[in-house]
């Protein structure tokens, strides 16, 4: 490389660096800054009406498991925030397997359509997937509710006799992320499978393969990286899910994003709060961390 | 040929699941707009058709400044974020990849990857310190916050843009003399502008949406469109909820419809 080469990429680079400063600036100073402060606050005392005391306290990282015994200070497992964690865990699992189970199908019936309508059935999936998910929670609520459709509906078939009490239960919680996540699921699932090349399918079948061993043996592995895509793009927003158990689970069916909510507003624990949301973000990083691991294995086979 | 890839890529059970999907999918939205023009008083029994909710809607003083502090929020955030996003767009791409692009494009993404409670938590402390010792109060914060997670948004159509673009035309300009400024203004950046418009759309309906980091942030009387919702579907629901909801509904099916016809044009 020339010296005058050299100047021209190091131009480059400080041009490159300079044009992408302003927006460094708006995200350090909302949103990675922001967080150094939760850090912070997670190893401090709670504040007697919110917000902290200035004195260092692990008290925040032990209260996410571990409660105080008010008679002789022991420390003993918090029965309330194991089954919290346990739910959010829980329906985030369940959320996914069916957004997948489901969601599969679809991506493939739209994958499989002619060039033209395609692009209509995927336009479809995407109107939900831009709409307000506050909107969309409502619209659940608007089918499961005790006076909703499909109560309604079973009551005047006659199936049942009473309505069923469907919301604010754990089940809400979960057909109400199913719903609201699943175009999360087909979008990427759809992406894959349109790279999929269908002669394959005909030379397992001229093989004499069955369909069982088509699905299970041909297209499941080379679509793998959009079915990790998907589960971790459903799984992500609905372990921190927050307006979907509120809405749903009215208050009694929290799950972490909700309990991060109390400490900051009746719990008047701000550690608590900060450590919780440390954690969240910890097992969310590791989720992503390991779709890229995934992700680059598979483009350095050559899928 | 076509027709025979077709009937081997079918699988059983396949298109049953799929329609009943795209029936699950719609038949919540259908029956929260339909209910937004019955003309009882309850969300629950049908009084016949009527526009009175939406009338309701639009004369209540709340709604209108709600949906005003969410047009103005919407449009500020999308400004500034589409701005810096498409500077960042022109420093991170058709350059050779230098020392901290990584760093830059992990930076960008970064609200993309944090849950939306948490950045709202972090936030709320911030701008909680912010107000205690400066006093400021105002919208600028809601601001702010919405800029910040708007720039992913923005970043990606424009990148996605200016990577598709032929680097001939702004060669075939310098030789002809032109300065560097101009370039840009009259060569890059009438190519780039359906890239940058597209990233604006989606900043501007990503602002409009949001709930979780809106109201943490918010201080009292400063709701928006989806925070007052939310906090009115912890009281009685009436169809009122339901109008609201359909004609936000609507503006999303408008801009994504010009979004699409918008990027499919220029492919």
């Amino acid at each position: 490389m020339s010296a005058a080469e050299k100047a021209q990429a190091a131009q480059s680079t400080r041009n490159g660096w300079l044009l992408s400063t302003p927006a460094l600036v708006i995200l350090t100073l909302f949103a990675v800054g922001p967080l150094m402060i939760v850090a912070v606050y997670s190893f401090l005392a709670p504040g007697q009406y919110g917000n902290v005391e200035w004195q260092f306290s692990l008290d925040g990282w032990r209260g996410i498991l571990w409660t105080k015994d008010i008679f002789d200070d022991t420390y003993g497992l918090a029965d309330a925030n194991v089954t919290i964690f346990w739910r959010s865990i829980r329906l985030s699992v369940l959320t996914t397997l069916l957004t997948f189970a489901v969601g599969f199908p679809t991506a493939w019936f739209i994958a499989t359509r002619p060039a033209k309508s395609r692009a209509l059935w995927l336009f479809l999936i995407t109107i939900p997937f831009w709409t307000n998910l506050l909107i969309r929670t409502y619209a659940i609520n608007e089918v499961i509710r005790n006076e909703g459709l499909l109560n309604t509906l079973l009551l005047k078939l006659g199936v049942i006799s009473a309505p069923i009490q469907l919301l604010y239960t754990d089940t809400a919680v979960f057909i109400g992320m199913a719903y609201v996540y699943l175009p999360l699921m087909v979008l990427p699932l759809f992406a894959a499978i349109d790279r999929f090349d269908m002669k394959l399918l005909e030379a397992a079948y001229d093989l004499y393969a069955s369909r069982m061993q088509v699905l299970r043996r041909v297209i499941l592995p080379i679509v793998k990286p959009g079915i990790i895509a998907g589960s971790i793009l459903v799984f992500v927003p609905s372990l921190g899910a927050y307006v979907t158990p509120r809405v749903l689970g009215g208050g009694k069916q929290m799950m972490i994003g909700n309990f991060i909510d109390l400490q900051f507003g009746q719990g008047r624990n701000w550690p608590l709060g900060a450590a919780l949301s440390l954690t969240l973000l910890v097992i969310v990083t590791a989720a992503l961390l390991i779709y890229v691991k995934y992700a680059n294995r598979d483009t350095a086979h050559g899928h | 040929m076509a027709t025979k890839t077709f009937s081997v890529a079918k699988l059983p059970g396949f298109t049953t699941t799929a329609v009943l999907v795209f029936i699950a999918l719609y038949l919540p939205i259908f029956t929260l707009v339909a209910y937004s023009f019955n003309a009882s008083q309850s969300v629950a029994v049908w009084g016949g058709f009527s526009l009175d909710w939406y009338a309701k809607a639009w004369n209540n003083d709340q709604v209108k400044d709600a949906t005003m502090r969410s047009l103005i929020i919407a449009v500020s955030a999308a400004v500034m974020s589409t701005a810096v996003a498409t500077m960042a767009a022109l420093g991170t791409t058709r350059r050779k990849a230098f020392k901290g692009q990584t760093f830059i494009y992990v930076m960008i993404n970064q609200p993309l990857m944090v849950p939306e409670i948490v950045t709202a938590v972090s936030l709320l402390i911030f701008f909680g310190m912010i107000k205690q010792a400066t006093g400021i109060q105002g919208i600028g914060y809601v601001i702010f916050a919405h800029a910040a997670f708007c720039i992913p948004f923005a970043y990606l159509p424009i990148r996605a843009r200016l990577e598709g673009m032929d680097l001939t035309l702004e060669t075939a300009a310098a030789d002809l003399y032109a300065s560097p400024w101009q370039i840009f203004r009259h060569v890059t950046l009438p190519l780039l502008l359906p890239g940058v418009i597209a990233g604006a759309m989606l900043a501007f309906v990503i602002s409009l949406d949001d709930v979780v980091i809106t109201e943490f942030v918010k201080s009292g009387g400063q709701d928006t469109l989806p925070t007052y919702m939310l906090g009115q579907m912890r009281r009685q629901l009436t169809p009122e909820i339901n109008a609201i909801s359909s004609m936000l509904l609507a503006l999303t099916v408008v801009l994504l419809t010009a979004f699409f016809l918008l990027t499919r044009k220029n492919d």
